[in-house]
């Protein structure tokens, strides 16, 4: 059975400059389509990637980056939409990349479609209402 | 001869519950299948809408007298700066004031996450104020200084009171540089990368009654979710602009000031906004009831967004040096399908005011005077329109030190 996934790898700064990535590919034979890499301002490595490949490999390969100390997160859930904020009134929607904010047509309402995210946080700043979210700042 | 009827006769019917009242873009069917002549026959009253940024907004507070009494010079709302120069414990928030301590645009584009907007939904909301307030102390105000809080409903007065709301039309803002810009239309990408408009086009109350032939002084409107009246022509109200046949302006052309008691408004329709390297705003929801005393002024909510057309401006360069020229006219229909076409190049497009929420509020102002709750009036003197031959003045730029005599 293939699988195919889009999750968030959180690496402490002790582990951020291990070659994940390259073990991931060798030792698990899984395909990695990264989406975003960034480093957080509390020093933490995050990681944005689709991983695709066989599902004994793909559950290996995730039991062994948990033992490495890497936090692995859905990446759905990251990206949150406050539909009581929101005022629809559509100006996200030629800011984000990825389709997953879209105005719909006749209705002229917006609506969020959190498997398109790509987590870019483009609309974080760009909406003036200030309706998206990240899990981040809900958790502070 | 067509139909004539009088507000008396709106207002008789809308209290015995027979007022048939559309919004204007239910009409649009109505007008389709009968005609101008046919649809007003029928009914008595449209309902307009608009729910976007409005920075000329703000509200007259007054918080009653502390023991002892104080002259307020210099107050704070959740840090917040208000206009102190009238009475003693009256002020005027104004929705685009920041902290002191806000960073603005010095690590730009600035974030601008919180100023006179968002304390003026917060007031709404009920929520609890902090007010600072300094004075420097007379025989009658001897207090100097007051640290407290309070909540909408401790306080005397709060009056939303707009100097310049409900835009007759907006420009639509684009890039023609080669860096993002950060505007009051919102974030503006490069090279064309999108184009931003901000009128609720067929529902907006302006455009449905082009010439203000029923909008006037007095005229009772939906405002912050509430009720409100039109005090006056908003601020750089400017109706002698290019129109088309259908008198709809193809420029911004004519303003609004309104008023209305902030007690009885909602938060739903007064949102604090931040607008990413421009500052903060507040987001205004605005309705307005057209009595169809005739067919002309049936003929007026005829507009449909294909016959309203906007100025495709360029807001890096054109727009802040103002240079003169556009780069053509585009219609709402064209801008709210997602795309136009400007120098040959599909453009997306966005909104900054809120299409549902217009029609929201059509929608409400129709229920509340289905309910016998909300009765039109006659305006108390006309705004000026096209015959007072307004001209938008420039700030002179002289030298003050020069005398003019
Ligand atoms: S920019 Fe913000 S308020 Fe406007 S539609 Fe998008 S999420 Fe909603
Ligand atoms: S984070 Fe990026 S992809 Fe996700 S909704 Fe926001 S703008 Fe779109």
């Amino acid at each position: 059975m293939a699988i195919k996934q889009k999750l968030v790898f959180r690496f402490p700064p002790s582990v951020v400059e291990q070659p994940f990535i390259y073990r991931l590919v060798r030792d698990f034979d899984l395909m990695v389509n990264i989406l975003r890499a960034d480093i957080n301002p509390d020093k933490e490595g995050r990681l944005m990637l689709e991983l695709s490949g066989s599902e004994p490999d793909y559950r290996r390969a995730i039991e062994w980056l948990k033992q490495q100390g890497v936090r692995i997160l859905n990446l759905k859930q990251q990206i949150t939409w406050n539909e009581d904020r929101c005022t629809h009134c559509g100006a996200c929607s030629v800011i984000c990349p990825s389709g997953a904010l879209e105005l719909s047509r006749p209705a002229m309402t917006v609506t969020f479609d959190e498997s398109k995210c790509i987590v870019c946080e483009l609309c974080l700043k760009a909406c003036p209402a200030r309706a998206m979210k990240t899990l981040l700042e809900q958790a502070r | 001869m067509g139909i004539e009827r009088t507000y008396e006769e709106i207002n008789h019917k809308i209290r015995s519950g027979k007022a048939v009242i559309l919004t204007a873009e239910e009409v649009l069917d109505l007008i389709a299948g009968e005609g101008a002549a046919g649809a007003a026959k029928k009914v008595d009253v449209v309902t307009t809408g608009t729910f976007g940024p409005m920075c000329s907004s703000g509200v007259f507070l007054n918080f009653g007298h502390p023991k002892p009494r104080i002259k307020m010079s210099e107050v704070y709302l959740n840090g917040v700066p208000a206009y102190a120069g009238i009475a003693a414990v009256d002020v005027y928030l104004g929705a685009t004031a920041l902290p002191p301590g806000d960073p603005r645009n010095r690590n730009h584009p600035g974030e601008f996450r919180y100023g006179g907007g968002h304390v003026i939904e917060e007031l709404v909301a009920g929520e609890e104020i902090r007010l600072e307030a300094h004075s420097y102390g007379t025989d009658c105000y001897p207090l100097k200084k007051i640290e407290t809080a309070f909540r909408l409903s401790e306080i005397n007065e709060a009056v939303l009171y707009n100097p310049r709301n409900a835009y007759q039309n907006y420009n639509v803002a684009v890039n023609l540089g080669q860096k993002t810009i950060y505007t009051y239309m919102g974030i503006l990408k490069p090279n064309l990368g999108n184009a931003n408009y901000s009128s609720a086009g067929q529902l907006s109350p302006l455009l449905n009654d082009p010439l203000l032939k029923t909008i006037g002084m007095g005229t009772r409107i939906f405002l912050g979710g509430g009720v409100g009246y039109v005090t006056w022509h908003g601020t750089q109200h400017n109706p002698s602009v290019e129109r088309g046949e259908n008198g709809v302006p193809k420029t911004p052309a004519g303003t609004l000031a309104v008023a209305g008691d902030l007690k009885q408004m909602q938060r739903r329709w007064l949102r604090g906004l931040s607008m990413l390297g421009y500052g903060v705003t507040l987001q205004v929801g605005l309705g307005i009831p057209i009595p169809i005393l005739n067919e002309e002024i049936m003929s007026y909510c005829a507009v449909r967004d294909e016959e309203i057309f906007a100025p495709v401006v360029d807001y890096s360069r054109v727009y802040p040096y103002r240079e003169a020229g556009n780069l053509g006219l585009v219609s709402y229909a064209e801008l709210r399908s997602g795309a136009v076409t400007i120098k040959n190049r599909q453009v997306p497009t966005a909104s900054l005011s809120s299409y549902a929420g217009a029609r929201e509020i059509a929608r409400t102002l129709k229920e509340w005077i289905s309910a016998g709750k909300f009765t039109l009036t006659r305006p108390a003197a006309p705004l000026p329109s096209v015959e007072a031959g307004i001209q938008l003045q420039a700030l002179p730029q002289r030298n003050p030190d020069e005398g003019g005599f």
